[in-house]
């Protein structure tokens, strides 16, 4: 468990220590978001209706663009290959990496959101749907992202190439993401959504450890 | 009994001796479900003419499926006893399916517009077919995306493994959503809810299709594997005429 904490600290203060560029995610989620109201036009009802798919996708492709160098940079500089030596299981260490980024990329949005859902007239009964979607779906895209991060390690162009591998997989927890907010707005319960991304969660959290760490492994031989 | 085919030189004369079998299946399979698809059978009493295009449609669609849980299991197979040419046939077998997969959207399509009045709806059933072509592409674009073959090889077959959770998805989304696309008639309790006159040609296209497969599979393997025995033979060139380079005077043959 001491490695599992350990690794989650290293990840935190390397991020805290490279200052702004953790927050760039955050800002590119902003920008991407408001580019919509000037491509759209500004009617309030439109914005209003778009808008929870709006924010879920921009949430997508910002965790996508951090997820590049989840593994990366310690692939480069051989500290993936100490952690890999570690007496702790390597399915540990990959959580305790999604966690790290979790923290630094899905926490910062979720706080963002709301911020923008006021931004573009969503009704406040909306708002505690997407809080509760995203806060249980950012992490299935987390552990989601981390097969793709891990598979994509020494290929050429692998930043492009991740998008390809990802998003296909992202596409679940889209739909139910978005359609959570959907069915609250339209007078609905959001229940439903808000259990099926739970189940989600709970199949991605074994899981998807499993295969980063198959996936580390292999491009260490 | 599974290790035996492992060897290249047993399989290319096993592939030799089964792919004019294939050929030949595929052209006479082919050829008669086409012939009872498009002339002998009846149009449909509400679609009309338009029903024939089932007769290409229902079958990419159970070849796009068939072909994935052939890669994963091939992958698998690949992953985990390291068999070498599991791992050709992973690599062979991508770019039919993707194929197929291609075919069925396109065929739906074509179909929806008439019946359905559009080319695309985005319910389950289609959405999710869509995500096995993306699921393809990856597939493909991973294990091309590496310098050693062997490396995009592994990695692909993980990416395999983990988008086989779509399978089941495209299978059940029929029922599991309420979709517009129509549920399974063939493969139901009960029996299949299609007319035999309607379902031969469509079985025995389904059976064109499989053999298609077999064929194209054949060949494709056999060109991996000629392709591998070509690459090592021009990197033992290279390494002989470096070898040989600096050095004065040893002949060719003698160099490693």
């Amino acid at each position: 468990m001491s490695g599992f904490v350990l690794v989650i600290r290293r990840d935190l203060h390397l991020a805290f220590r490279q200052g702004f560029e953790s927050l760039m995610v955050v800002a590119f989620f902003v920008i991407a978001v408001l580019l919509f109201p000037l491509g759209v036009g500004p009617e309030p009802n439109i914005l209003a209706r778009i808008l929870p798919g709006v924010i879920w996708v921009a949430a997508l492709l910002a965790s996508m663009l951090s997820l590049e160098r989840l593994f990366q940079t310690d692939y480069e500089d051989g500290s993936l290959e100490l952690l890999a030596l570690q007496p702790v299981a390597l399915e540990v260490m990959v959580m305790a990496k999604v966690t790290a980024h979790w923290m630094t990329t899905g926490l910062p949005l979720i706080v963002a959101a709301p911020l923008l859902a006021v931004l573009m007239n969503m009704p406040a009964d909306g708002l505690w749907a997407l809080m509760a979607a995203l806060v249980i779906g950012t992490p299935s895209l987390s552990l989601i992202g981390a097969i793709g991060a891990a598979l994509i390690l020494g290929s050429r162009r692998g930043g492009i190439l991740l998008s390809l591998l990802v998003l296909p997989l992202y596409i679940p927890v889209l739909i139910f993401g978005a359609s959570a907010v959907d069915a609250v707005l339209g007078g609905f319960s959001a229940k439903p959504q808000l259990l099926i991304l739970s189940g989600l969660l709970v199949a991605a959290l074994p899981l998807c450890p499993w295969a980063g760490a198959a996936a580390l492994r292999q491009s260490m031989e | 009994m599974f290790h035996r085919f492992a060897n290249p030189a047993r399989f290319l004369r096993l592939a030799a001796a089964v792919q004019p079998w294939a050929a030949g299946a595929t052209v006479v399979l082919l050829a008669t479900g086409l012939v009872l698809g498009l002339v002998a059978s009846p149009a449909d009493y509400q679609q009309g003419e338009t029903v024939r295009i089932m007769y290409v449609h229902v079958p990419s669609a159970w070849m796009a499926i068939f072909c994935y849980s052939a890669l994963a299991g091939a992958c698998a197979v690949a992953l985990i006893w390291k068999h070498p040419l599991a791992g050709l046939a992973a690599r062979a077998t991508a770019p039919i399916g993707a194929a197929f997969t291609f075919l069925a959207l396109v065929t739906g399509s074509l179909w929806g517009k008439p019946m359905w009045g559009t080319w695309w709806v985005w319910d389950a059933r289609l959405t999710s077919v869509l995500v096995l072509f993306f699921l393809y592409l990856g597939y493909m674009a991973l294990d091309n995306a590496f310098d050693d073959p062997g490396r995009g090889a592994k990695a692909s077959s993980i990416l395999a493994l983990v988008g086989f959770v779509n399978v089941p998805i495209i299978k059940f989304s029929v029922d599991w959503w309420n979709t517009l696309h129509q549920p399974s008639s063939v493969v139901k309790m009960g029996g299949p809810a299609i007319h035999p006159s309607m379902l031969t040609p469509l079985l025995l296209m389904g059976l064109a299709f499989t053999t298609y497969y077999v064929w194209v599979l054949l060949i494709r393997i056999r060109r991996e594997i000629i392709a591998t025995k070509i690459r090592a033979l021009q990197m033992r060139q290279a390494a002989g005429q470096g070898a040989a380079a600096p050095a004065a005077a040893p002949a060719p043959g003698e160099a490693r």
